[in-house]
């Protein structure tokens, strides 16, 4: 009886985030099926935990919890993840001249910006896809994420700058 | 401002998450500087680019995430029904007194929040349903003045209350003028204003205790930002980019403090 009220109420109000849930781990696992099993494992957690949940933001509570379920999946399967790591060195030392071919992006061009954000390593994908698809605020993501403001900040702008980067050489070896 | 603070700072900008005085100064230097403006476009190609990769959840996975749900709220249950078989029988009146409570305080918490929510929506449907009809209708003010000392007495008798009446034309918001419109179930004071070729209105009345705090929301390709102010709830809807509304909305917000 208490559960199918508690099922009523999860439903109503957690249900309707699927699709910003499903994105997010889209986004970290790089592929449609673990994007799945993630989602339906912080589905189940968020059921669990949904009597300890006192209202508020529904979106920020549930991708908190898709965010954890990922990296409790990553590490389960023993998987790393691959992506390039990021030095320092290799961000500060290139030039942030501007280049106007980037302007000529075409929807032919998503794969390879595809492969790029899929090169990004996962801390910097997260906050990117929350901050351009989710469009939540520094605050909200630095909440999520569990970093400072700050560390969202520049999370972002390497992260464009490196996209940028790979574009403009995939750009740049065809011309 | 020169190139390397705006390198710094270009990102917290195009993010709306930079202060308005150094928004004016950093695009000041946009428009001067070809170099960084190029830059600055590259972000924006970039980012629509990248807001193009949404991933659509594929059709059958609310299902599946439904009866994994059902599933786990069923065997919860058995759980449960177990420990009762081992418990003493002394202990069923707490079970049963605490399932109750339970269901009240979830119950309660369930239907504030979706209730809360649909007064919000409700009002933000008819704050926009009011925009619009403002423009169509070419019943944009019942009191045209770019003057706030002639618009706000203009509204003397025709409310319960004296609206706040705020001109912003030094930072580009100019007052256009004033009406009377009903949103909630309640006459308010609508303030007009502009923005290039935008118009702004701004909804306000005297607040009755809900909801605290402010929130944003773009619908049907309309922002939409709303607060309570102490005594005052305004809503404020235009067409104008969601970075622009909200300078207007902390500009307005922050002189609604000092008058009172």
């Amino acid at each position: 009886m208490h559960d199918q009220k508690k099922l009523d109420g999860f439903e109503a109000i957690v249900l309707p985030q699927l699709g910003a849930a499903y994105n997010l781990a889209r986004w970290l696992t790089r592929n449609d099926h673990d994007a799945e099993d993630v989602v339906q494992e912080a589905y189940l957690r968020a059921f669990r935990f949904f009597d300890g949940f006192r209202g508020g933001d529904v979106r920020a509570w549930l991708l908190t919890i898709v965010r954890n379920t990922y990296y409790t999946w990553l590490s389960s399967n023993r998987l790393r993840d691959l992506s390039a790591p990021l030095e320092d060195e290799d961000w500060e030392l290139e030039s942030d001249a501007p280049d106007p071919e980037l302007n000529a992006i075409q929807t032919s061009e998503r794969d390879r910006l595809e492969h790029a954000i899929e090169a990004l390593p996962a801390e910097f994908r997260e906050v990117l896809t929350m901050r351009e698809i989710e469009e939540m605020s520094y605050k909200e993501i630095s909440d999520i994420v569990g970093i400072p403001i700050g560390t969202v900040m520049s999370r972002l702008a390497r992260a464009r700058k490196r996209l940028q980067r790979c574009l403009a050489n995939v750009l740049g070896r065809e011309a | 401002m020169n190139c390397e603070e705006t390198q710094s700072l270009i990102h917290a900008y195009m993010d709306a998450e930079l202060d308005l005085v150094r928004s004016l100064e950093l695009e000041r230097h946009l428009r001067d500087c070809p170099v960084c403006s190029t830059g600055h476009e590259n972000i924006q190609v970039l980012r629509g680019a990248v807001r193009e990769l949404y991933y659509q959840p594929p059709a059958h996975l609310q299902k599946r995430i439904m009866s994994a749900l059902r599933k786990e709220a069923r065997s919860s249950h058995m759980n449960i029904g177990a420990e009762h078989k081992f418990s003493l029988w002394s202990w069923r009146p707490f079970y049963v007194a605490a399932s109750l409570a339970f269901i009240a305080i979830l119950s309660w918490s369930a239907i504030r929040l979706l209730s809360i929510r649909s007064e919000n929506d409700l009002l933000a449907r008819e704050v926009i349903a009011s925009h619009v009809r403002s423009l169509m209708a070419e019943h944009l003010a019942d009191v045209m003045s770019s003057d706030r000392h002639t618009v706000k007495p203009w509204f003397n008798g025709k409310l319960d209350f004296s609206p706040p009446v705020q001109d912003l034309a030094e930072e580009g918001f100019p007052l256009v003028g004033g009406r009377l419109d009903y949103v909630g179930n309640r006459p308010v004071a609508a303030l007009v204003y502009q923005r290039r070729q935008h118009y702004i209105n701004l909804f306000v009345w005297p607040s009755t205790g809900g909801t605290a705090g402010s929130s944003e929301l773009s619908t049907q390709g309309y922002n939409v930002v709303r607060w309570n102010s102490p005594g005052m709830t305004v809503w404020i809807v235009s067409d104008l980019n969601k970075r622009e509304l909200q300078d207007f909305s902390e500009l307005m917000r922050s002189r609604f403090a000092n008058e009172n």
